[in-house]
């Protein structure tokens, strides 16, 4: 079972909080939207981050972010 | 009744000399009529080249759902679509009501361009009398507008852009409903082989490329036009169609603006246009798109251009597109001019590896991969504008796009 972090493109405004919340994944492209840190674009979560990434779902202010199991 | 050769052997006026060419349209179940385009193979032919009975299969065993017949064709050097739906409308109408009745559709409906719905589709579904109401919708002139989800925001009544997935169309789609969009060519080859059965369209084609296709062959050959050929014929043969090179060639862009630049020797003549050849070159059939260059145009020119169209047509709603794509483009221009080569070639690479998968939609990751295989394909053009020398007529500090 992987944890992955779904990104709705369409919502996302590059505010950033995703990316301060979990650092491990994710980093900034050169306009601040949300990049892979490790060129996986399916962004799993590993299990020690899974919290700070539910908390960034909750707290996007774009409400742009989804957690999905596969 | 003589099945007919193929869908522009189909091509005929009024709904009567249709019925008196094909028959009328068998009483097949649902489900012998699934079985049946299982067994034939037949491929998606808007691009994704996906199974076509696992789409209807999805949409079959949720029930109640909507078909749509999508004739968008966005791709400005695809006319395949068009060319189909003008020729033989009563074809691609078929094929809807058999793919509505294979999925246990309650509604339909026909995406295309408004002057092709004035011109054969209105026409041809005043002269029928089909068990589902199909209504007509006219598509945006965009290059996305045929993307699946697209369609299914035209149909509600918003700009034809894409929408976030998942859920898939099949799950959720036109008004919540499970959704099937398929492209007109592939409903048209499912009335043919409804009718003429599954053996009849692998007669056509190659075993992993069944039956016959469509190609819009347009660039440096003698006849520019839509062929009907068939499935896994190779890119030598699928030129001579179109008579041949007018001149000679370095590559051909297999795939449409989406596609790839595969370099044109005697060995590439031979590939086979089919999935399974063309993976070396990332490449596939796609919705049947062959551009040939000639030696004469620098190939980074060719592809700068394209991706310049390709940023202008992102919708403006994912930022790694809508920020990406230009920058991309700004990029190959420079490079293709000489200005900055070496940087811009190397700025090129690590934004494309960057935008894949960045969107709602594939036209980041299509885009970028289509610029990839151009600095690929064209590296020693590359080597040559970083020295400031091009083998284009028009050489680097020309403008050319």
């Amino acid at each position: 079972m992987n944890t992955r972090l779904l990104i709705d493109w369409t919502r996302c405004e590059a505010r950033g909080l995703c990316i301060e919340l979990v650092p491990e994944v994710l980093t900034a492209d050169d306009w601040g939207y949300p990049l892979s840190r490790h060129g996986d674009v399916t962004l799993p979560i590993p299990a020690p981050a899974i919290r700070y990434a539910e908390e960034a779902v909750r707290e996007c202010p774009r409400l742009a972010l989804r957690l999905i199991e596969d | 009744m003589a099945p007919v050769h193929g869908l522009l052997s189909a091509a005929v006026d009024t709904y009567a000399a249709h019925q008196a060419l094909l028959g009328p349209l068998p009483g097949l179940h649902a489900e012998d009529l699934r079985r049946r385009i299982a067994d034939s193979g037949l491929t998606g032919r808007g691009g994704a080249g996906f199974p076509a009975a696992r789409k209807l299969a999805a949409v079959a065993e949720r029930g109640g759902g909507v078909v749509v017949a999508n004739g968008a064709e966005g791709e400005p050097a695809s006319s395949k679509d068009r060319t189909l739906l003008m020729a033989a409308p009563h074809l691609v109408l078929d094929g809807l009501a058999l793919a509505a009745r294979a999925v246990g559709a309650k509604s339909a409906y026909l995406y295309a361009p408004d002057d092709v719905l004035a011109a054969s589709i209105e026409p041809a579904l005043k002269q029928r009398r089909d068990r589902i109401k199909v209504i007509p919708l006219a598509s945006a002139d965009t290059f996305i507008s045929g993307q699946e989800t697209a369609v299914v925001a035209a149909i509600h009544g918003l700009r034809a852009v894409p929408m976030q997935t998942p859920p898939p169309m099949y799950v959720k789609g036109v008004r919540g409903k499970p959704t099937l969009v398929q492209n007109v060519e592939t409903l048209a080859q499912i009335a043919l082989i409804a009718r003429y059965g599954a053996g009849w369209f692998r007669d056509h084609g190659t075993a992993d490329e069944p039956g016959s296709r469509l190609l819009t062959i347009s660039g440096s050959v003698q006849a520019p036009d839509v062929y009907e050929v068939p499935g896994g014929t190779t890119l030598g043969d699928a030129l001579s169609w179109a008579g041949g090179a007018s001149e000679p060639l370095q590559a051909v862009l297999v795939g449409g603006y989406h596609g790839r630049w595969i370099p044109w020797t005697s060995a590439t003549t031979g590939l086979a246009l089919s999935k399974a050849a063309l993976a070396p070159y990332d490449a596939g059939p796609g919705a049947g798109v062959i551009i040939a260059l000639p030696q004469r145009r620098c190939g980074l020119e060719a592809a700068a251009s394209i991706a310049t169209y390709l940023a202008g047509q992102n919708a403006g709603q994912c930022g790694p597109c809508r920020n990406g794509l230009p920058t991309i483009a700004d990029h190959l221009n420079d490079l293709a001019r000489g200005r900055n080569a070496v940087k811009a070639h190397n700025e090129a690479l690590r934004l494309i590896g960057s935008v894949d998968g960045r969107g709602a939609c594939h036209h980041p990751g299509g885009s970028a991969r289509m610029v990839r295989s151009a600095l690929g394909t064209f590296r020693q053009e590359v080597e040559l504008h970083v020295k400031g020398k091009c083998t284009g007529q028009h050489g680097p500090g020309r403008a050319t796009a």
